[in-house]
């Protein structure tokens, strides 16, 4: 019962669930066609990445993958700026936040 | 001094980048993008101005010369410099930059921000091309010229402009890729892109023939396309019809001339001269086929592309004529196109402004109305139809003479037949426009005469016709220090060999000649 | 001034009147616009008579010829090099004194003709840039500046004849002169580019001295150079071929049609003829063209001449006659004389065209001759003027027109076999111009007023004056003489030919000349004073005739319908059509058409919608995990296939 304990959870644990997160991110993706959802979809792909990353790093004793979560980060964190102001723009100009409906990049 | 004439050529190639950033940047309020363009561009035109003023003439060689590695893996120069060749060619672009704002500055009412930048972004392209001598550099700058002039027709054109922009990007971007593989396989074969290394490379021998055949093909191909030379203009008139009066001032000729002479004829002497007489006959057809075309087209805009197409054609003629004179003619008829063309593109831009069609038959009778402009538009139509005094004839008789002495007859009779023709379609067109009595479409639109604007951009236009016809020499010592044609055929040299299709009539007339 | 005539004064004075009139004129007053419009072309005449002292019995200021030359060249490049070069010598002289003189009296004529018209600066802007470039003609030093201002005389030509631009058929008539022009030019620059590659140098004493080098050095390429500068010159002298553009050219003003298109521009074919007439003496057949050229041309305008009702369009046919004279004497190589009757005949043409214009401007603008008559009540002075210079041109002694209209048909006589036909031919016409002439001196002046009475208009002093001594001018201008006017010419030009001749000949030729002018002269007075109804009898009699001369033989039909039509009609359909928009634009579009294509089914997966594009993502992603994760080769081992490395 204490090999929880003594035993540190391997790796393959991690990289499960951080798998289990990105799926669930880009099922979330595909699925939902609400923009909001769509975006928070994406941080949560982002999130499942960052976790295999803090796993990688602890289990290589390297801290270049801590450092590379840092960066994802404040990526992740910009981009949210960004995207959410750029969703506003879009449903001030198009009144829905459907994205089946935000088709401009086709010609 | 040193530190300036180090600095110049980047300054020229940085002023108008800056100038589109910093459009890009501010608010697009009012008339500001205008006013910031129109500085940058009168600031590049004086940067400009130092080339001449430290060009020293008689030294061989590029000068104000900039090389320092940019990119480690594959070699690529930030390599900058010019010589007599190119130096008025910059002093030319950096003239017609000021010149296009100002053609811009009324037809443009709309997301002026965007379109002063890439006009920005576009005069720094042409600096670059006429500048670069680091073949990489230079495509560089090449393909930048095309890019934003594709996106300003699609965008700005005045009926169908996507249509006339796919037709460009098609006709121009196609032949590119081309190039570029050309480029790429010298670099491979024999690890530089310096055109200097690279001419004296291609001139040991040191290159298999064929592929080097082929080379001068792709280079051919690409910059004909930009000249245009007959049968590759297809995309010249619709241009011409659609793109802002600024950027069809400086859409063709030019650059496709210049990197003919330079890059082409410059880098592949031995199989310019193998196909030169392929292209003496398409540019002898060329200004007759353009000339016979002008006088037929019922749009203004079709016209002058037809008649640019002569116009270049007779330079094409010249810069395959390799001789020494018809080089500096070509050259000097480059920089005299493009004070012509200028001046034609105002003042016709000047007349669609005003009444927004360009259907010559709508027209007639504007002479009384609109006397200025009538008296312009003379001037330039007997600038570009080679009136002694004004410019374009200087470079038409050097091109001419040099064709007829030491290229070939026949030709040249053909080409001084376009003389005749051109006279007619101008004055033709001047008097459909000017003469006669008002049109109904004239007596019922309301114009003014030129403003000052306008008149700010023609009258220097009107005095360089005027300077450059008489005291030429000005632009041709430097000129003709700075071309050098591939030294003649051996035929030439050793009389033995005189090839047997020469005419009879030029055989028996050099002998006479001697006597 | 250390000897220096100051040739360049002579060009730039009309230069600067032009400028200034042509770019302020239109804002100041009509007074400083005359001042100036009539200083510059006074300022010429005066520098070139102080130039021209030796010529009027002073002692010569200079040794003739006498070159100025700027010291920066025109154009220096590879083999081209022009330099402005100015020169005067015994024939340029002569051919200043005509145009700077004669175009100063139609500047003050001008004064008076003009003065109601809108254009006022405008008109004398271009009668000086006319100037400007005709001494640039005539004082060239090379054949390129003297193309400079023969070009340049074109242009001044065209922006006169379309003077009244908002007539069409004034603006037609100009653009048909400067394109025939331009015809014609093209002749000139290939012979001047022949020039160039035959003699490397375009300089006219270079030229001379080489062919006087070597006097066995004849025809071949010499008769081709020739030929090709005949070409030009029949463009701007309005001779065979290339006439056509002088009739309609008097659309223009009257005093345009006096100055330009009677005795000065179109002289220039003469006048370069005789400059290059070293060039025309080693080119035999070349100088029997200009012979044959000059015979035909005088007499077939003359013909047309006959026809013609409109006074300015007889006017017009008679000087391409008297031009055929003159080449007429350059081809028989007696270049004196036709200069000498180039000199004669800019008096008394300028006057009747001024005289003409007088008499427009009396009938309020009309110019059919039918309609006048019994003027010489009205306007006497003008009638007695212009009664000088019909005198003149019909070649009655003792008026200028005898002396060198005479000069050039004896010496066509001398001229071997051939130039007794020339002869003929010329004498012939002298009948008809007599003709044609008296027709129109009858009919205007003499008889009884027809058509509607018009109110009649007095002639300014500005106008009558000029008439006046261009009718002194018409009377004296020939008492000089062939002989002494031939030797101070012949310092350039070469001396009259005379082998076979004497002084009986010349009186007997002359005679005979002199008969059959006084016999047109009695054939109009029975026809038209006596007899009136007869011209009438004679059209209806002789149909066919009449309208082929009125109608000027078909020629500019004939031109239309083989060179315009076909050029337009051909560009149009086929090129324009057929080529361009069927041949080359489909296989622009058969290109654009591929591109479209393979864009438009690459296109479909271009859905914009991002979800689309996410999915693409994700499972090509997995597709290459897929392709990194399984172990193909040991896959495809189990199924026998063996890639890469497993093959040994």
């Amino acid at each position: 019962m204490n090999s929880f304990l003594t035993h540190p959870i391997p790796v393959s644990w991690y990289l499960l669930v951080s798998a289990v997160l990105f799926a669930l991110g880009v099922i979330g993706f595909l699925v939902k066609r609400n923009l909001i959802t769509v975006f928070m979809s994406i941080e949560l792909m982002l999130n499942a990445v960052n976790l295999s990353f803090v796993a990688f790093a602890h289990q290589w004793h390297a801290v270049k993958g801590q450092i590379f979560v840092f960066f994802v980060m404040v990526v992740a964190a910009a981009e949210a700026a960004v995207g959410l102001a750029i969703i506003i723009a879009v449903f001030r100009a198009r009144n829905t936040l459907a994205v089946d409906r935000i088709n401009l990049m086709k010609l | 001094m040193d530190a300036i004439n180090h600095s110049i050529l980047t300054l020229i190639l940085l002023v108008p980048l800056a100038g589109a950033i910093l459009i890009a940047i501010l608010p697009d309020r009012g008339k500001l993008p205008n006013w910031i363009a129109l500085i940058t561009s009168l600031v590049t035109f004086a940067l400009t101005l130092h080339l001449p003023a430290h060009f020293v003439a008689g030294r061989p060689g590029f000068q104000f010369q900039v090389n320092i590695p940019w990119i480690q893996n594959p070699a690529i120069f930030y390599h900058v410099g010019v010589d007599g060749l190119s130096m008025w060619l910059v002093v030319l672009a950096g003239i017609l930059a000021p010149i296009g704002v100002l053609a811009s500055w009324n037809p443009i009412k709309e997301r002026r921000k965007i379109y002063y930048s890439l006009f920005m972004v576009q005069q720094t392209s042409m600096f670059g091309v006429f500048i670069a001598l680091d073949l990489m550099l230079y495509y560089g700058f090449w393909e930048l010229s095309l890019v934003p002039m594709a996106v300003l027709i699609a965008m700005y054109g005045r009926k169908d402009g996507p249509k006339a922009a796919l037709r460009f990007f098609l006709y121009t971007f196609i032949p590119s890729a081309p190039l570029l593989v050309a480029i790429l396989w010298l670099y491979a074969r024999t690890g530089t892109f310096n055109f200097i290394a690279l001419q004296s490379l291609i001139a040991n021998g040191s290159l298999p023939a064929i592929a080097l055949s082929w080379c001068s093909l792709a280079f051919l191909v690409a910059f004909a396309v930009k000249v245009p030379i007959f049968p590759l203009h297809g995309w010249l008139a619709s241009a011409y019809s659609e793109a802002p009066v600024a950027l069809a001032m400086v859409i063709a000729g030019k650059l496709g001339l210049y990197s003919l002479l330079r890059f082409q004829v410059g880098l592949f002497p031995v199989q310019a001269r193998a196909i030169a007489p392929l292209l003496i006959a398409l540019a002898v057809i060329g200004i007759l086929y353009g000339a016979c075309m002008a006088l037929v087209q019922r749009d203004f805009w079709r016209l002058i592309a037809f008649a640019a197409l002569s116009l270049f054609s007779m330079i094409v003629l010249a810069i395959y004529g390799l001789t020494l004179t018809g080089w500096t003619g070509a050259v000097y008829q480059i920089l005299n196109d493009g004070v012509v063309e200028g001046a034609i593109f105002l003042l016709l831009g000047a007349l669609e402004n005003r009444y927004a069609t360009s259907a010559i038959g709508e027209y007639g009778g504007l002479a009384a109305k609109l006397p200025r402009t009538a008296s312009f538009f003379v001037i330039t139509a007997l600038a570009m139809v080679g009136l002694p005094m004004l410019n374009s004839f200087v470079g038409e008789f050097l091109i001419l003479s040099s064709t007829f002495t030491e290229v070939n007859r026949g030709w040249a009779v053909a080409a001084t037949l376009g003389v005749i023709l051109s006279a007619a379609y101008m004055l033709w067109l001047v008097q459909r426009l000017f003469y006669g009595q008002p049109s109904t479409m004239a007596g019922r639109v309301a114009a003014r005469d030129l403003r000052f604007h306008e008149l700010a951009a023609l009258v220097p236009l009107a005095v360089l016709m005027l300077v450059m016809g008489l005291a030429p020499t000005l632009w041709l010592r430097t000129i003709q220090a700075g071309v050098h044609p591939p030294a003649q055929k051996e035929s030439a040299v050793l009389p033995q060999t005189v090839p047997l299709h020469a005419s009879v009539l030029a055989v028996s007339s050099r002998e006479e000649g001697q006597r | 001034m250390n000897g220096s005539l100051h040739l360049w004064l002579i060009p730039l004075l009309p230069f600067a009147g032009f400028l200034f009139n042509g770019i302020v004129g239109g804002k100041l007053p009509k007074w400083l616009v005359t001042l100036v419009g009539l200083a510059a072309p006074l300022g010429a005449f005066l520098v070139v008579l102080s130039a021209a002292r030796g010529l009027i019995g002073f002692a010569p200021a200079v040794a003739l010829p006498y070159v100025e030359t700027c010291p920066q060249p025109w154009i220096s490049a590879g083999i081209v090099h022009v330099n402005f070069s100015l020169v005067l010598d015994q024939l340029s002289t002569v051919m200043l004194l005509i145009v700077t003189g004669v175009g100063f009296l139609i500047h003050v004529y001008s004064v008076g003709y003009m003065n109601d018209d809108a254009g006022f600066a405008r008109y004398f802007s271009y009668l000086n840039l006319f100037l400007f470039f005709m001494t640039t003609l005539v004082l060239a030093g090379n054949v390129l500046l003297m193309f400079v201002g023969w070009e340049g005389v074109g242009l001044a030509s065209y922006l006169l004849i379309g003077f009244w631009f908002h007539k069409d058929s004034a603006s037609n008539a100009g653009i048909k002169a400067f394109i025939v022009n331009r015809i014609g030019d093209f002749g000139f620059l290939i012979g001047i580019f022949l020039l160039l590659a035959n003699f490397g140098t375009l300089t006219f004493s270079q030229i001379g001295a080489k062919l006087n080098a070597d006097p066995t050095w004849q025809g071949g390429i010499l008769n081709i150079i020739a030929l090709c500068l005949l070409f030009g010159a029949t463009g701007k002298s309005a001779q065979l071929p290339l006439y056509i553009w002088l009739p309609d050219a008097m659309e223009g003003p009257t005093p345009v049609s006096a100055l330009i298109h009677a005795a000065t521009m179109v002289t220039a074919g003469v006048y370069m003829i005789s400059r290059t007439h070293v060039l025309f003496n080693h080119a035999p057949f070349a100088l029997g063209t200009v012979a044959v050229i000059g015979a035909a041309t005088c007499f077939f305008a003359a013909t047309m001449g006959l026809a013609q009702n409109d006074i300015k369009r007889v006017l017009a046919y008679s000087t391409i006659s008297q031009l055929g004279y003159m080449f007429l004497g350059c081809g028989v190589a007696a270049y004196s004389a036709a200069i000498f009757h180039l000199m004669s005949h800019a008096f008394f043409k300028a006057l009747l065209f001024l005289g003409a214009g007088a008499v427009i401007h009396a009938m309020g603008g009309e110019q059919d001759m039918r309609k006048m008559g019994g003027l010489w009540k009205k306007m006497p002075v003008t009638f007695a003027c212009m009664t000088a210079a019909v005198m003149a041109i019909c070649g009655i002694p003792p008026f200028s027109g005898f002396f060198s209209k005479d000069a050039i048909l004896y010496a066509a006589y001398l001229h071997g076999t051939e130039g007794k036909i020339l002869w003929g031919v010329g004498v012939v016409t002298a009948l008809i111009t007599a003709l044609y002439m008296f027709r129109l001196w009858y009919m205007t002046f003499l008889g009884s007023p027809r058509g509607e009475e018009h109110h009649h208009h007095p002639t300014p002093l500005s106008m009558q004056v000029p008439i006046i001594i261009l009718g002194i001018l018409s009377l004296c201008g020939g008492w000089v003489g062939i002989g002494r006017f031939g030797r101070y010419l012949g310092h350039t030009v070469g001396p009259m030919p005379t082998q076979g001749g004497s002084l009986r000949l010349e009186l007997i030729l002359s005679g005979i000349a002199v008969f059959l002018a006084f016999e047109g002269w009695m054939i109009i007075d029975k026809y038209y004073r006596r007899n009136p109804e007869r011209p009438a009898q004679l059209v209806a009699r002789l149909p066919g005739a009449y309208k082929l001369l009125f109608n000027k033989y078909y020629v500019d039909e004939m031109y239309g319908a083989t060179f315009v039509k076909p050029l337009l009609l051909g560009s149009r359909y086929v090129l324009d059509w057929f080529v361009d928009k069927a041949i080359l634009g489909s296989a622009a579009w058969l290109l654009a058409g591929i591109a479209t294509m393979s864009g438009g089914i690459l296109q479909r997966w271009q859905s914009g919608n991002i979800r689309s594009y996410a999915a693409w993502l994700a499972a090509a992603a997995a597709a290459v995990l897929l392709f990194v994760v399984v172990p193909w080769a040991t896959v495809l081992a189990g199924f026998g296939i063996h890639i890469g490395m497993a093959g040994h």
